[in-house]
């Protein structure tokens, strides 16, 4: 054979749901063990696919072991399903698993995600499949593999701690507001994957199955129905999420997270649910935020005045205003969207 | 010598494989309730048509097969599992991801299995035991996976089951998991899971 | 009213047709052919089959075209195709001694069995631009000894076998033993996940397939005395060996084809110690195709990673096994890094947050309190 020479292109032809069937044991073989031993990062022999890693590829052979022809598919990426990446991940499992596809999640049986957990709350016979990028919650503390595998099996993350008191000292803050690790089942440390700290509580006694794919790095960790997921924290700093001083300018939803929207460059911006299902169906039971079209308008509907900044930061212990406020009425200065943290 | 026919394995390998595999995923994840598990395998007694759809869903050949006395001693059943998985089969206990009980009653006490290691305690055992039914009493079940507790029992079950279980979660994250494969259904006892008399 | 953005999907269609009309180019021209593009850019065929782990002219002059000549990018195609191909086993170890050679050069002897052959290299090519090659070319017959029938008289005999020059010197005992072929099944990185530290199989795998670029720079470094191992280029040899797998269904070993390959075999220095009397070491480099940056860079940094079982202070970026092993594949670390263009949107909100917030609480602060901070 020489490199001149170039034949016939062989045929090609794929699986259900791209990969190959042994390749499906082995990851249908670590979830079992993963769910067995929640938290627990279960090293698996991850295959190369057919899109980049860290762009999902972890969730994606997860997914694919363990969707069926009868399951419905939703694909979400920072709370959204029309999100580009989100798009095509989907696009893909259509193409090669020819299942059914929803934006809806409560239609859903699979809804894989990539950094947020949907508002709407799950249930018992619900997939979450997350993307992970770092699965190991010790790897900004210590690089090395062969040394966080050993503090895991020592129980040892008096690191961590340091890290999150170290914080307090030099912030007053625990610094770390998305990837916020957690304690699963009272054993293993966590990564959450970058989920912001906001939807920490909603991992906690979940109805659901949460599935957990890291390709690149080679992982797999599970949190089974109703566990014990708790967010590390300390007595004086208790764990709190953040909570937003408005509610969502479209749907008007309050205790949910949101996106923030840069209108002008004049500083107007608005705030809008990150969970586009969510939004969407409030929209459709008639929730109108302040910016949202109104009710009765079929079109043609005026712009209303950019929002300008919203309330800033209260200390823990004053009531946020969480009250829909007038429409396009100016709510007083401030620089942070979140009206406080309030411990979960 | 005599010829004997070879059982056929799945007539859909891959919607039959990731139906089997949901069901022990489920069944894991909710300890000691029992999933749907519809097969129509026949395999050679005295391996059951449940547990050998699991066998057929989850091993292959990076997966050794620890069989009990009762299916080592029926020839049909090595040559069974070898032919539609590709596993080897082992005679050492210790060295099987997975192992096949169909008599619980006598079955080896859990410690001759691999258990894990602190830094891989995945690198375990699975049990497959072959029962005849599942009740919601005898045992009380609590753990991840479980809303609060949950009544549980199965039959035939080895003697002190409650103490070999407990003991089997003392050696947490380490330790072994079981898979319990009766008529139709599939239960699950992951190594989470604490189980106690009553 | 403001109306979010969407249409991701219809954006997306539009992007890949817009990357289809860019790949095709200007339309008067025609397009060019996986013929033309194995035949005439081999090297970057080469590097792709080597750093994608798949045997395939063809399809690697394919993924270079569907790349727009971006090579990782060719290379990740490749990846995502190969692993949807089924295993059948392990072939024996391919014999290099029986290699049907191109190319071999040693810079340890000046002249050895088998001789030296320069082969189509582009050293000491002088690098000025040929402008000729502008033009469509002609050339005059020129000798290769792999050819089936020599057109010119060479300076080596095709007909001469090349021993090994390790193995020359492997038999004064001047050089530690290959290790012997243990008959176990090798680690497949490609079917197993790896934990450190890593046996000789893994650590070979995962560097063949490495990245040039980044196996050069630690190649370099080890030159430079970060993990210094006096290297001499005992041999550099390219040429098509058989691959021949044992069948055992047929009980008899069955050749599937011919690959090239370029090898190489670093010598090194080893002080011996008590137990053994002094001797060089060997630094490994083999990749397919011609690939002799790639193979010698792999052998110098092979060599660093070996300090522990040789004796040596480690230290080196170099020696370094999970930092070495861990960042090598360029498609991982491609995905990786280009992944940041990704939306980060929810947790960049949390960090906006957070530093709004730290920021109004320090601007909050008396001024005491201030002074109070800077004077610790």
């Amino acid at each position: 054979m020489t490199s001149q020479h170039t034949g016939e292109m062989p045929a090609i032809s794929y699986n259900f749901a791209y990969l190959d069937e042994q390749t499906k044991r082995m990851i249908r073989r670590a979830i079992l063990k993963a769910i067995a031993i929640p938290g627990y990062q279960v090293p698996f022999a991850a295959r190369e696919m057919p899109m980049p890693y860290g762009w999902g590829t972890g969730g994606v052979q997860v997914t694919a072991a363990v969707l069926g022809p009868d399951d419905v598919l939703k694909v979400i990426d920072q709370g959204a399903d029309d999100t580009t990446n989100a798009v095509a991940i989907r696009g893909f499992f259509e193409k090669t698993a020819g299942v059914a596809t929803t934006t809806a999640t409560t239609e859903a049986t699979l809804i894989q995600t990539r950094h947020r957990i949907p508002e709407t709350k799950l249930s018992e016979n619900q997939i979450l499949v997350y993307q992970v990028p770092i699965p190991e919650p010790l790897r900004f503390l210590e690089p090395r593999e062969t040394e966080t595998r050993q503090l895991h099996a020592l129980e040892e993350y008096g690191l961590m701690h340091v890290k999150l008191y170290e914080d307090i000292a030099r912030h007053g803050h625990i610094a770390t507001t998305y990837a916020y690790p957690v304690e699963v089942a009272g054993r293993y440390v966590m990564d959450p994957s970058p989920i912001p700290k906001f939807d920490n509580p909603k991992m906690d006694d979940c109805p659901a199955l949460q599935l957990f794919g890291a390709g690149r790095e080679k992982r797999i960790y599970a949190i089974p129905p109703y566990t014990t997921v708790r967010s590390l924290d300390f007595e004086d700093h208790p764990f709190k999420v953040q909570r937003f001083a408005k509610p969502c300018a479209l749907c008007a939803a309050t205790g949910v997270y949101l996106d923030e929207v840069i209108l002008d460059d004049r500083g107007g911006r608005m705030f809008v649910c990150s969970d586009t299902d969510y939004c969407n169906a409030r929209q459709a039971e008639g929730h109108r935020g302040e910016m949202a079209a109104p009710v009765s308008s079929s079109g043609g509907a005026v712009l209303p005045h950019p929002t300008p900044l919203p309330h800033g930061e209260r200390e823990q212990g004053d009531a946020p205003s969480l009250t829909l406020t007038a429409r396009g009425a100016p709510e007083g200065a401030g620089e942070g969207p979140f009206g406080a943290e309030i411990a979960s | 010598m005599q010829t004997q026919e070879l059982a056929r394995g799945f007539v859909d390998p891959v919607f039959a494989a990731q139906g089997v595999f949901r069901a022990a995923m489920w069944a894991l994840s909710r300890p000691g309730r029992p999933q749907e598990l519809a097969t129509d395998l026949i395999p050679p007694a005295p391996l059951s048509p449940e547990a050998a759809a699991l066998a057929l869903a989850l091993c292959d050949y990076e997966t050794p097969v620890f069989l009990d006395a009762a299916l080592a001693a029926e020839r049909a059943v090595g040559d069974f599992l070898r032919f539609h998985t590709g596993a080897p089969i082992v005679a050492e206990p210790g060295q099987a991801r997975f192992a096949f009980i169909s008599n619980p009653l006598n079955m080896l006490e859990f410690s001759e299995f691999s258990q894990g290691i602190p830094e891989f305690p995945d690198a375990s055992v699975t049990l497959i035991l072959q029962v005849a039914s599942f009740v919601d009493h005898g045992f009380t079940l609590e753990g991840p996976g479980i809303k609060g507790r949950l009544g549980f029992g199965a039959a035939p079950l080895p003697e002190h089951f409650a103490a070999r279980m407990a003991a089997n979660r003392t050696l947490f994250p380490r330790g072994i998991d079981l898979l319990l494969a009766g008529a139709g259904q599939v239960a699950g006892l992951p190594r989470s899971v604490a189980v106690k008399e009553g | 009213m403001y109306v979010a953005a969407k249409g991701g999907e219809k954006a997306i269609r539009n992007a890949h047709k817009l990357l289809a009309k860019r790949r095709r180019g200007n339309e008067n021209l025609p397009s060019i052919t996986l013929e033309q593009i194995a035949g005439q850019l081999s090297l970057a065929v080469d590097r792709v089959m080597a750093e994608g782990s798949l045997y395939d002219t063809n399809l690697a002059a394919l993924a270079i075209k569907q790349a727009r000549g971006d090579l990782i990018e060719a290379i990740f195609l490749i990846r995502a195709f190969r692993t949807t191909l089924p295993r059948f086993g392990n072939s024996r170890p391919l014999d290099t001694g029986e290699m049907l050679v191109r190319r071999r050069v040693s810079a340890t002897f000046k002249d050895l069995p088998g001789g030296q052959l320069l082969g189509p290299t582009f050293d000491y090519t002088h690098r000025l631009l040929d402008t000729s090659l502008a033009a469509p070319d002609a050339y005059g017959e020129v000798y290769d000894q792999a050819d089936p029938v020599p057109a010119m008289s060479g300076e080596a005999d095709p007909a001469e076998k090349m021993p090994r020059v390790t193995d020359l010197i492997g038999a004064e005992g001047l050089i530690e033993a290959s290790p012997d072929e243990d008959g176990a099944e090798p680690f497949d990185i490609t079917r197993a996940p790896v934990s450190f530290p890593v046996d000789r199989a893994t650590r070979l795998q995962t560097l063949a397939r490495g990245d040039e670029g980044y196996l050069l720079a630690l190649g370099y470094s080890t030159q430079r005395g970060y993990a210094r191992s006096h290297p001499f280029v005992g041999e550099i040899r390219f040429g098509d060996v058989e691959v021949v797998i044992d069948v055992p269904e047929l009980g008899f070993a069955v050749s599937i084809g011919d690959v090239q390959i370029t090898e190489c075999q670093m010598v090194n220095q080893f002080k011996g110690s008590a137990e053994q009397p002094p001797q060089f070491t060997r630094g490994y480099g083999l990749v397919f195709g011609q690939c002799e940056r790639k193979a010698m860079s792999m052998a110098l940094v092979e060599r660093a990673l070996r300090w522990a079982e040789l004796g040596e202070e480690p230290g080196a970026p170099a020696q370094d096994e999970e930092f070495v092993l861990s960042h090598c594949d360029n498609v991982q670390a491609t995905g990786f890094v280009e992944h940041l263009k990704l939306p980060h949107y929810v947790d960049f909100q949390a960090e906006l947050d957070l530093v709004r917030r730290m920021r109004r609480e320090a601007s909050e602060k008396s001024p005491a309190d201030e002074m109070k901070e800077a004077a610790e």
